[in-house]
């Protein structure tokens, strides 16, 4: 096996158009150069279509047939697929990168798309060539509407597509195929209430002539009559308080449903004006909304990286949730616990996020109060976050006023309940420093919990879980210990040695050592030219080395002889040791690519370098420890044996190291899930399958397995009978249940039948 | 989707004591019965027996009194000058006591006149105990020496002068007839033994030792004199295992209560306290003038206590049964079993279960600021019983309002009478209780003028009492450097809570 490094991007996910499959059992969904294809019943990820090269700009289902699928993407290609089983039927390269793509039934064998082309962007029909060959050339297109938006929501096919709407500043254009004419309706720019008129969004009604659009100031405009220059009405309806995101009309066209920043879904009725229904608080912003070819289910898709799935009597039934890319102001951590990442989620909250699962775990409530969804709005955020040593305590920073003067912040110890399974609040701190605090960690030693935060106000301050009266031990809350300060310096990076006696602070220039102890300053270490950035202990081995770093140079202290070991000059931006080795990674900027390095303390030279990591400066990150380490034999991937590394880019991208092997594994893994479609799709069927499937390797070993399908379960007559006869003959699960189990048991064979044996 | 999150309102933790079981049992006890006597009160002791009756001495008198009745049971009034240390023997029948004249007369508790009179000391006779075989007593004299007389023959089987001052404390040992303690104002503890013939261990409490006690074990011997109670542990050889000092004049008086042998010290200071197992204070009595002598009946029942201005206070434990009563009259709400109704209902093999969506409940003001009413919640939150009972939910809604950048909307509009009840609680509040930056749109009117210009001078006095605090801990933070002068210490540090309720405590 040949092995090199890749870079594997893990999550680069966003909220983009989705689709739903005829029965409403499928949702589709466009995610970064990938289809997915998700389980509305399980939430699970069923499929996953791959083979964009660019960003997938449009899902849309096959008019003329339901289990077939088009994708648009940046690329160039519209790709036809079966996505029940994941095959990839045919390419049409187009060879303009596309923006969206809408079908209808009315025009068969041909797909209208957005492309760039003479500085305006158009609505094109281009016809897809019905060849036998997969990749096919389509290079037969005719504009139909010029300079129109690239936003997907501002165009829409009306009446099974008799006609086509699109909207772009105050201007709504209709475009009817049988008369080849076209409407053109404008507003005013403003009027005298000083509403905002330009156009958001439109949808058209599936059944009759009638037009809705969706504008800035939050007003929802149904227009009728649009067959006619003059004599156009419309009417206006106004719920929202801010820009309509998106609007749908429901199959029927009964209803109409609309979304916006409010993260409320909207739900109009159309005979009765006046009334609607609501479904609030649903997440981020609502980008996108829409409705299953049966009409019982909505979905609606939101700028944070989420999917819900609404039953049509307005009941949330599934929520599909990625991984939350806002702003990060955390450090990116591992929970100790479930090994998943830690890391601002929605606003007010920290997300668990599993790496291994790529999916996230649950959201913790930090902030406890109603986030108002509403555009410059200064609400609490979760500034920092720190894990101690075994998980079972997290301490987190909250602020409001950030841009005024008047912070309010507030630091929040929670301790983990075994019984409820998730952490607890246990101690508000309100105003813990007068002013930010910059940077905070728990004492890795076990004795004692103890967190340290410095802040902007030149102090640190050492809390401690009070234990002082017996009587009230269940009531253990976190208190002040100890203030700190040096010489009135703003105190930057603090950092516990990996025993935790020694506590490391930079102020500026330096670097203060104090014990943990007696809090007595022991020693002070200096390299004048520029502040601290980083400073970081050593581990293991070399846990008598102190590394620190500045906007020039890289240092690293001996604490045993308190002077410098050694030093380099290199821009390090982001510095973090390994906790499970003494490896080191410091990412520097290097004219706009980032370069990695790891090595160890003990020694200036680099065990590794990777040059041009990634475009633009590394933000954040993060080593999780492996399940199982690795043994690479190689010399300059052993860093990667005990932990994994992963890093945020300036993109918001989660970036990960992996070997070839073992990237080959995971995709393996991944062809696993593709089950057949006759059985349902459960966890408990993944389970069994997997190990029907290993039972039958060991029978026939000498046949060569196909490693994509897994066989129906089949060799058991129990199981079988359990299967085929239909549900009211069968006799009550409870009976079934223990013979069920029995049949799963590998039974004893001769040679060892004296030997009493619980597999 | 989410369910609406109310506004969290923010307490703010009380400073001083918390609440714990200790304090909830000391505080049970009823107001206090006093009881006048001719001269301050010097000595208490509990009988042994029940009914418990405990013993007075005060001024030339020494009293018995029952434990609920508020006159004398008996009054012995044989010495002509001040008697003291009014003592019961271990069954109760007899009582012995020590005069100024440096006579100790022993009295039968059931007859009036002296059956026994000790003659042999030459100076008042403050101390007077039996020892537990019942058949001798102990005396402690200013005279210097400490006696042991045989209550059959009334002769003097022993006498020490080891001290070099005034005896003024003793206790005999329970379990050995052998030993007792004596304390003295030559600041020193003695432990006697009549075997040896002597004092067997000598104990330097520093002070000039105004009580001496031992515990049921008989390993520990506490002893009080000067500002501090001191702990000593007898079988390590009298090492002192503590020292405290909770009161901030002299201890007069020390005793143990019966239950748990928690320890209680009476002062000048008039203050009683309590404390624990880890000789942490748990609870603390007030009285009006200086205590001179505490006793504590068996079970806790009755707490006694003589000052110097000849006050008896007297406390009695609630009982328990007054306290059923109290359950019984709240109950006027509907029972339990009609919350629980219909909940507790488990659905048979074949049921179809509906389940319902259970409906949260909300405050009032929640359900206004649900439906961004922020005016209304504003009004709510104003109430005149929240307002007055539960101003941190006030205080919670103006800042959740100020959160959500209404305030200005909620303020808006607003006629003179709601103004005034608003800056009237702002008023009353501002220092208490977390200030809001609140913009104010105002009508002309002298009413709200003269309030606010109120808030201001407040807020200006507020500012002033910062400004004084900053320069005293700008004192105290030289005065720490210069105590410590090689270490690099930057101040005490000041608890958070501290911080946000400065004003409180000063």
């Amino acid at each position: 096996i040949g092995i090199g490094v890749v870079i594997r991007i893990i999550v680069c996910r966003s909220s983009n158009p989705s689709d739903w499959s005829e029965l409403s059992e499928f949702l589709l969904c466009a995610s970064g150069d990938l289809v997915k294809v998700f389980s509305t019943s399980t939430e699970e990820c069923v499929h996953v279509l791959e083979g964009h090269t660019g960003q997938v700009t449009g899902v849309i289902l096959n008019p003329t047939n339901h289990l077939q699928v088009y994708s648009c993407s940046a690329d160039g290609t519209i790709r036809l697929w079966d996505f029940i089983d994941g095959i990839l039927i045919k390419i049409f390269v187009c060879g303009w990168p596309i923006f969206s793509i809408y079908v209808s039934e009315k025009h068969v064998g041909i797909a209208f798309i957005t492309i760039h082309m003479e500085k305006n962007f158009q609505l094109v029909a281009l016809h897809l060539p019905k060849v036998p060959e997969q990749e096919v050339e389509a290079r037969e297109m005719s504009a139909v509407l010029c300079n129109i938006s690239s936003n997907p929501g501002s165009t829409a096919m009306g009446r099974g597509g008799e006609y086509v709407a699109s909207v772009m500043g105050r201007q709504l254009t209709v475009y009817f195929f049988k008369k080849l004419k076209t409407y053109r309706f404008s507003l005013k720019a403003t009027d005298k209430k000083g509403a905002k008129n330009a156009f958001t969004c439109v949808a058209c009604h599936p059944k009759d002539d009638c037009i809705a659009t969706g504008h800035e100031d939050g007003k929802i405009r149904l227009w009728r009559n649009f067959n006619q220059k003059k004599e156009y009405t419309y009417s206006t309806q106004h719920w929202h308080h801010d820009a309509v995101g998106t609007l749908c009309f429901t199959t029927e066209g009964m209803h109409l449903l609309s979304g916006g920043v409010e993260s409320v879904l909207v739900q109009w009725h159309c005979e009765e004006v006046n009334k609607k229904d609501f479904l609030p608080r649903l997440g981020g912003a609502i980008s996108h909304i829409c409705v299953s070819p049966d009409g019982q289910m909505y979905s609606t898709s939101h700028l944070d990286n989420k999917i819900n799935i609404i039953h049509c009597s307005l009941k949330l039934s599934a929520v599909i949730q990625g991984l939350v890319k806002g702003n990060i102001w955390t450090d990116l951590m591992i929970d100790p616990r479930t090994r998943a990442l830690v890391m601002n989620g929605r606003p007010g909250h920290l997300q668990f996020y599993s790496l291994q699962q790529d999916k996230q775990l649950y959201s913790l409530d930090i902030v406890q109060q109603e986030y108002i969804n509403q555009e410059g709005l200064d609400q609490f955020e979760v500034m920092r976050a720190a894990f101690s040593v075994g998980g079972t305590w997290l301490a987190t920073v909250e602020e409001r006023g950030r841009c005024t003067s008047d912070l309010e912040s507030s630091l929040k110890l929670w301790v983990y309940n075994e019984k409820a399974q998730s952490f607890e609040l246990n101690t508000t701190i309100t105003a813990a420093h007068q002013d930010r605090i910059m940077h905070m960690c728990f004492s890795p030693s076990t004795e004692t919990t103890m967190l340290v935060t410095t802040a902007w106000d030149n102090q640190f301050k050492v809390w401690l879980l009070g234990l002082d009266s017996d009587t009230q031990k269940e009531h253990a809350s976190w208190s002040c210990d100890y203030v700190g300060s040096y010489h009135g310096l703003q105190p930057t990076n603090c950092c516990f040695s990996s025993d935790g006696s020694l506590l490391a602070v930079s102020f500026k220039e330096v670097v203060t050592i104090w014990s943990s102890d007696t809090w007595e300053l022991l020693t002070t270490l200096c390299q004048p030219p520029g502040p601290i950035r980083e400073l970081c202990f050593g581990r293991l081995s070399c846990s008598k080395y102190l590394l620190g770093t500045t906007a020039k140079n890289l240092f690293c202290w001996n604490l045993l002889t308190c002077s410098l070991e050694w030093s380099t000059p290199m821009d390090v931006c982001l510095l973090r040791s390994d906790p499970l080795s003494e490896n080191v990674v410091a990412f520097s900027l290097h004219s706009g690519n980032t370069d990695l390095f790891v090595f160890r303390p003990s020694e200036p030279r680099p065990l590794f370098t990777q040059k041009a990591v990634c475009g633009g400066k590394v933000q954040r990150c993060v080593f999780s420890p492996r399940e199982e380490p690795l043994d690479s034999c190689d010399e300059r991937f052993q860093w990667l044996n005990r932990s994994r590394l992963y890093f945020l880019t300036e993109l918001m991208e989660l970036l990960t190291f992996s070997t070839k092997a073992e990237d080959e594994r995971i995709l393996n893994s991944r062809k696993q899930l593709l089950v057949d479609d006759s059985v349902a799709v459960t966890p408990f069927y993944l389970l069994l399958g997997k190990h029907r499937q290993q039972q039958e390797e060991k029978q026939n070993s000498g046949v060569s397995q196909a490693a994509d399908r897994v066989q129906p379960p089949q060799a058991s007559v129990a199981i079988k009978e359990l299967l085929h006869t239909p549900a009211h003959v069968l006799p009550a699960a409870s009976f079934l249940c223990s013979m069920f189990v029995n049949s799963l048991l590998i039974s004893n064979t001769g040679s060892r039948y004296g030997s009493l044996r619980f597999c | 989707m989410a369910s609406f999150k109310p506004v969290k309102v923010q307490t703010i933790p009380k400073l001083g004591e918390r609440v714990t079981e200790d304090t909830l049992y000391w505080k049970n006890y009823k107001a206090p019965v006093q009881i006048k006597e001719f001269a301050a009160v010097t000595k208490i002791e509990f009988s042994p027996l029940p009914p418990h009756n405990y013993v007075v001495t005060a001024s030339t008198r020494i009293q018995v009194y029952g434990p609920h009745s508020l006159e004398p049971v008996r009054t012995f009034t044989r010495f002509h000058d001040a008697a003291y240390g009014g003592s019961f023997r271990g069954d109760g029948k007899l009582l012995v006591a020590g005069s100024e004249e440096g006579l100790i007369r022993l009295f039968d508790t059931g007859g009036r006149v002296a059956l026994r009179q000790f003659t042999g000391h030459s100076k008042a006779v403050h101390v007077t105990s039996f020892l537990s075989d019942g058949y001798r007593v102990l005396s402690g004299s200013d005279d210097l020496s400490s006696r042991v007389w045989d209550v059959a023959s009334g002769t003097e089987l022993n006498s020490y002068t080891e001290h070099t001052d005034y005896i003024r404390a003793a206790a005999a040992s329970k379990l050995n007839p052998d030993l007792y303690v004596t304390g003295s104002y030559d600041h020193t503890v003695k432990l006697f033994d009549v075997r040896v013939g002597g004092s067997v261990m000598t104990m330097q409490h520093g002070h000039p030792v105004e009580s001496v006690l031992l515990y049921p074990s008989e390993a520990l011997l506490v002893s009080t004199g000067g500002r501090y109670v001191k702990v000593w542990d007898l079988l390590k050889g009298g090492q002192q295992l503590v020292s405290l000092k909770n009161h901030h004049k002299t201890v007069t008086c020390a005793c143990l209560s019966t239950t748990d042998n928690k320890l209680l010290t009476g002062s000048l200071d008039r203050h009683v306290k309590v404390y624990n197992s880890s000789y942490k204070v748990v609870h603390n009595f007030d009285y009006a003038t200086s205590i001179l002598s505490l006793a504590v009946a068996p079970d806790d029942k009755v707490i006694a206590v003589g000052m110097t201005n000849g006050v008896l206070s007297v406390r009695h434990r609630k009982h328990t049964e007054e306290k059923q009563e109290v359950l019984g009259k709240r109950r006027r709400n509907p029972a339990y079993r009609v919350f629980i109704k219909g909940k507790n209902y488990v659905p048979k093999q074949d049921d179809f279960l509906v389940s319902k969506t259970v409906k949260q409940h909300l405050q009032k003001h929640d359900r206004q600021l649900k439906c961004f009413q922020v005016s209304k919640a504003l009004d709510t939150a104003l109430e005149i019983w929240r307002r007055f009972h539960k101003p941190e939910v006030t205080v919670a809604v103006m800042t959740e309002l100020n959160r959500r950048g209404t305030l200005k909307n909620a303020l808006a509009g607003r006629d003179e009478q709601s103004l005034t009840t608003l800056l009237n609680f702002l008023i009353k509040y501002v220092l208490t209780l977390l200030n809001v930056a609140l913009m104010i749109r105002l009508g002309d009117s002298p009413v709200i003028e003269r309030l606010l210009q109120r808030l201001m001078e407040l807020l200006g006095r507020e500012a002033e009492l910062q400004q004084e605090l900053l320069q005293v801990l700008g004192i105290l933070d030289t005065l720490f450097a210069s105590l410590t002068p090689r270490k690099e210490v930057t101040g005490p540090a000041v608890p958070p809570i501290m911080q946000g309720s400065q004003l409180q405590a000063a």
